[in-house]
């Protein structure tokens, strides 16, 4: 929102003030400030001129050659508007002079040299109406600079909007004034207004308000013999400012009063509008709107119509055919309040946001209305003293809001900030804001204001806000809490967290990557990745990634495949969230899940397999102290980038936490036919329930052990863990441990396979004799024997 | 016996000489010095002798059983020494500038980020928490006083699910869960609480919009907490995050979840406050919302706002990370692009 200061200074006296400093402050304590522009600086000696003389220009026809008297002397200029007449006062910028980005120096125009130029209102910067000179209307001698009579020179500053939403008291100029004079310490000055009560004993208007949600105050008054048309200089120059553009007398008195204390009214022509009914239609229908557009009104939109028909949106617009024209010399003023959520949603659905909506919806004061007409007629009556009033102020208070008085003392005021306000400056800062204050010593009972009573300001932690504001962020005292010093609660699931990237970062150089909570579903079909119904979000702006997802895993395929052309080779991970169905609450069942992925051309799709279930394995070893079982698992069948044989379930304690797999031929191929690619998935929340093994340290032996490594011919299909069981038969004390060293296979073996166990044999009491490592030796191939396991 | 022993020795240095290996080395001792050796043999023919010239004959065998014992020994340090040279001389000369592997793997930018701010608030006794990405309406809205009609909330901006939940729009959607978690404090021992976490706008992607993106979220909360803490606690935490003494700004804002709320600016580093392009001239840039937590929110945390006062901040993480890396497009984050994630190596 733009503000004038000379539109300010004419609530509270401004002079000696530096401006920026200002401004600066009302940034620090009110609103953010944009932008500061300094007005008028551009337009140098530009005075009143009367055109004397006309003559056409020798070589064009557009152009003429003006004679223009500005009281010193008659100046010649070459002029192009098609409005010029003899007798016409116009603002003349001479010679030396400045208007806007043009200098005024002697220059031929079309072969005739002019001294001087005639300005349009655009030139001036007033307006955007460049249809012709700027006439000026009133009687000033010529000769005098325009500057004396019109505001041209002012400084503006841009609020940010944003930063009003909860100020509905801000979003004119004589509420921004108030805060003004509060930070300058100087008074503001009272609002001017007609007094409307000689006018009490006139027929009222015929207002019925058929809505008493949404409607909380319509105030109206009829005029009549309304003649001036155009608004005074000085008023169109405080609207260009502000960036409305100013259009006829009566439209610019309303949208001046809206930008000087934020209250939206609406001019009908009492010719066509006599009565006034608020109310909702059951049906919905067309309706033309003020900007010539046909808009949809549905059963929720609440409009203004009179006895016969609708004649505007209620906060929103008023329609084409009961606005005021350029004949209009008798209106219908309203002036109301309305529910500011309503006024909003009617917007949006018509997608319609006016000056006046967003104004409504902030929440306005509906003390406003009847200030505003009363203001309205003051400054119409001041302009066109002809003006009769035909009717009297005709109000229909539907809804108020409640007065709010808080009580509060010094003590909670300290208390949150934390500093040392003293109670005379509290109640200086609150009474200026217009708050009424009663006090007795340190304790205050203030009542609040109505135009900051309907949702800004109601409890006392919002009173704080009003005196620390003022008093200024700046000049607090800062300083630490006084706290006692003690531990703070670890927060282990965190620290795990960065324990497993740093680990499959830096040991098994993977990349982390983030995806989205959502399926793509676009890749996953390029894929033929199939994905289970899950939750789905109703109203994505994306429609089709609309299923959250149950599984990371096809996120991380579809960086496999985005990756694939550039960098084949890849390890990459994300704990991220997944939606596993529903709680029997009706909640999603969010669980926090480790993917992982691994893919490369250079390792074949066993080591591809085998690397990724080292780093499972270390993962899970590093932070639980266990080492995972990995098992059958058919369920995962269920995912068809699951390989069919090649996949595994992880189990941890009784638990199964996740799984793994190499992809599925058809996906892989799919992605890249020479990717090896394996992946898995870890449920951290179900890892998180189980107990992180305690470390026992043992004592080892003092005496040396022997290590003997036995090669096992084994049949193909016998499992590891299966070996693993056999050994595991044989009782033997000093069997410290045994681990596979290697796995060979070969044609020559057929249908076997040879494994390599290292056995590590020790005693804690003695070193051990070499007959009695072969009968231990003897003892145990002898079990394996059984299980038709030979010595190779 | 002399004549013998002179013999013995030539034999010795003869055999010794063409010795190539430990092996063979073994070998001559054991014939010579073994227990049937033939110094040891000359030891036991000396029972034979009268002990006059067992004297003179037994200190000749002793002598020479000593030169071969020594001869052997530094016979053996000349082999090792020839093997190790023999070893050296047949060594790989390794390539040393083979490159050591592919090249680490790298946290996420975000993770890295949100790590260093995680490790700054612990130092000032924050517990760092987490919250759910899908929550309730209540949680994301209600919980910190954002009431049914209040814009926030209207459609567009929300991801809506179809069991009525949605994504968390912002971490505050966290706050009620942890007040009601850890309850009121402990006189003179805030609760003092950091949670980062994954926010959600529905909105298109650009490259500086993202639906998917990080926040950070810190509260305090006691029986003593004012404005005057609040803002000591942002300049002294910030000065950590950007690593200099940063001057802070607060200006009035609006939120619905603080009372009053500021917005709180850092004097710009670029220009030292004196205006540049990146602070659109102003010397401050515009960095996190902040406030006294309001009475309704603490209220509804099950925390007595007549007893209990408290602060709360937000803090873009994503923004945050994209200010310390220089990167301009939002979407790399998620674009899971191994080569620039790549590079974030710390």
């Amino acid at each position: 929102m733009l503000i004038s200061m000379n539109w300010i200074s004419e609530f509270t006296d401004l002079s000696g003030v530096d401006m920026k400093e200002l401004i600066n402050r009302f940034t620090l304590s009110t609103a953010e400030v944009e932008d500061i522009f300094e007005m008028g600086k551009n337009i140098k000696d530009v005075v009143v001129g009367r055109i004397i003389e006309i003559n056409n220009h020798p070589n064009s026809q557009k152009l003429h050659l003006v004679k223009v008297d500005i009281g010193s002397e008659v100046v010649e200029v070459v002029c192009g508007a098609p409005n010029v007449f003899v007798g016409a006062v116009v603002p003349f910028a001479k010679l030396g002079g400045r208007v806007g980005d043009l200098e005024i120096k002697e220059v031929p125009i079309a072969g005739v040299v002019s001294c001087g130029m005639c300005c349009s209102e655009k030139e001036l910067g007033i307006s955007d109406d460049h249809s012709g000179l700027m006439i000026i209307e009133e009687d000033y001698p010529l000769g005098t600079d325009i500057k004396e009579f019109m505001q041209l020179e002012d400084i503006v500053f841009e609020v940010d909007n944003k930063s009003l939403t909860n100020r509905p008291d801000l979003w004119g100029h004589y509420g921004i004034a108030r805060e003004i004079a509060v930070l300058n310490k100087r008074p503001l000055k009272p609002l001017e207004v007609a007094d409307t009560s000689m006018y009490k004993d006139l027929t009222s208007i015929d207002l019925e308000v058929l809505d008493n949600q949404r409607t909380y105050r319509f105030s109206c008054i009829t005029m009549d013999n309304i003649r001036k048309k155009k608004s005074p200089i000085n008023m169109r120059i405080r609207l260009t400012y502000c960036g409305m553009r100013p259009i006829n007398l009566l439209a610019d008195l309303t949208n001046y009063l809206m930008m000087e204390i934020g209250q939206p009214m609406h001019a009908y022509d009492n010719r066509k509008v006599k009565d006034i009914r608020v109310k909702t239609f059951s049906e919905p229908f067309e309706f033309l709107t003020l900007d010539e557009q046909t808009r949809k009104i549905d059963s929720d939109t609440l409009m203004i119509c009179d006895s016969k028909e609708p004649i505007g949106i209620a906060g929103v617009m008023g329609g084409e055919l009961s606005s005021i024209s350029d004949d209009t010399s008798s209106v219908l003023l309203e002036s109301a309040n309305f529910d500011g959520a309503g006024v909003r949603k009617s917007a949006t659905r018509m997608g319609l946001r006016t000056d006046a909506s967003s104004r409504y919806e902030k929440t306005l004061d509906p003390e406003m209305t009847v200030i505003a007409i009363e203001r309205f007629m003051k400054l119409l009556m001041d302009i066109d003293p002809g003006v009769k009033v035909t009717s009297s102020l005709t109000d229909s208070y539907v809804q108020r809001y409640d007065s709010i008085t808080i009580d509060f003392d010094k003590a909670y005021v300290d208390k949150y900030t934390g500093i040392d306000i003293s109670s005379d400056m509290i109640e200086e800062t609150l009474s200026a804001l217009g708050f009424e204050v009663s006090r007795k010593g340190d304790s205050f009972s203030v009542l609040v204001p109505s135009w900051r009573a309907t949702k800004d300001v109601s409890l006392k932690a919002d009173i704080v806000e009003e005196i620390t504001r003022i008093y200024g962020y700046a000049n607090f005292d800062i300083y630490s809490t006084k706290s006692l010093l003690s531990p703070i609660r670890h927060s282990v699931e965190r620290d795990n967290e960065y324990r497993m990237k740093v680990l499959l970062s830096d040991k098994y150089d993977m990349n982390e990557v983030h995806s989205y909570i959502w399926y793509e579903n676009k890749i996953n079909k390029e894929l033929g990745i199939h994905t289970e119904p899950n939750i789905r979000i109703v109203n994505s702006v994306t429609a089709e990634n609309d299923t959250i997802r149950s599984t990371i895993i096809p996120s991380l395929l579809g960086f496999v495949y985005k990756n694939v052309d550039g960098s084949p080779e890849m390890g990459m991970y994300e704990i991220g969230r997944v939606a596993d169905g529903l709680t029997k609450d009706g909640l999603c069942n969010e669980k926090k899940r480790l993917g992982i992925v691994i893919a490369s051309k250079l390792l074949n799709e066993k080591e591809v397999f085998f690397k990724l279930k080292e780093a499972i394995e270390q993962v899970i070893l590093d932070i639980k102290n266990i080492t995972p079982v990995f098992l059958e698992n058919n369920t995962i069948n269920k995912y068809n980038y699951v390989h069919p044989i090649n996949s595994a379930g992880i189990k941890l304690k009784d638990q199964e936490i996740g799984y793994l797999s190499a992809l599925n031929p058809k996906i892989r191929n799919n992605i890249d036919k020479k990717l090896n690619v394996a992946f898995a998935e870890i449920d951290i929340d179900d890892m998180d329930t189980i107990d992180t093994a305690a470390l026992e340290y043992k004592e080892v032996s003092k005496y040396p052990g022997v290590t003997v490594d036995l090669s096992l011919l084994v049949k193909k299909d016998v499992r590891y863990d299966t070996l693993s069981r056999y050994i595991d038969m044989y009782p033997c004390q000093y069997l410290d441990r045994y681990y596979l060293v290697d796995i060979f296979e070969d044609e020559k073996l057929q249908d076997m396979k040879s494994v390599t166990v290292r056995f590590e044999f020790v005693s804690m009491d003695r070193t051990l004799e070499s007959n009695e490592i072969q009968n231990m030796v003897d003892g145990l191939l002898t079990i394996l024997k059984g299980k038709n396991i030979e010595l190779r | 016996m002399l004549e013998n022993l002179e013999k013995i020795k030539q034999q010795f240095s003869e055999e010794l000489n063409a010795v190539n290996s430990n092996a063979e080395l073994e070998k001559i001792r054991v014939s010579f010095l073994g227990k049937k050796g033939l110094v040891t043999e000359q030891l036991k023919n000396l029972r034979d002798l009268t002990p006059e010239e067992k004297k003179t004959a037994g200190m000749q065998v002793n002598k020479l059983k000593n030169e071969i014992e020594q001869a052997i020994v530094e016979y053996q340090k000349t082999l090792e020494e020839k093997e190790y040279l023999q070893e050296i001389e047949n060594s790989e000369h390794y390539d040393y500038t083979i490159p050591g592997g592919r090249g680490a793997g790298t946290l996420h930018p975000i993770s890295i980020v949100q790590k260093q701010i995680e490790d700054i608030f612990k130092t000032m006794g924050f517990i760092i928490e987490d919250g759910l990405e899908i929550q309730t309406e209540y949680n994301n809205f209600e919980a910190v006083n954002i009431p049914k009609n209040h814009p926030a909330r209207d459609m567009q901006d929300t991801y809506y699910l179809d069991n009525g939940q949605l994504l968390k729009t912002h971490t505050s959607a966290a706050q009620n869960a942890i007040m009601k978690k850890y309850g009121a404090p402990k006189t003179g021992e805030p609760l003092r609480v950091l949670f980062p976490g994954r926010c959600f706008r529905n909105e298109n992607l650009d490259a500086s919009h993202e639906n998917t993106f990080f926040q950070l979220e810190g509260i305090m909360i006691g029986d003593d907490i004012s404005i005057s803490n609040l803002i000591y606690f942002m300049k002294v935490l910030l000065s950590e995050v950007f690593e200099r003494d940063v001057k802070v700004r607060l200006r009035p804002g609006f939120f619905p979840f603080v009372e009053p709320g500021f917005e709180l600016d850092i004097n710009c580093e670029i220009c030292e406050g004196s205006g540049c392009p990146t602070c659109k001239h102003s010397g401050w840039l515009e960095l996190l919302p902040c406030g006294m937590i309001h009475p309704n929110v603490l209220r509804m945390g099950g925390i007595d706002p007549d007893k209990y006062t408290g602060f709360a901040f937000g803090l873009g993480l994503t923004r945050l990370a994209m200010m310390k890396y220089n990167i301009k497009d939002i979407r790399l984050f998620n674009s899971g692009n191994i080569k620039q994630l790549r590079q974030f190596t710390r």
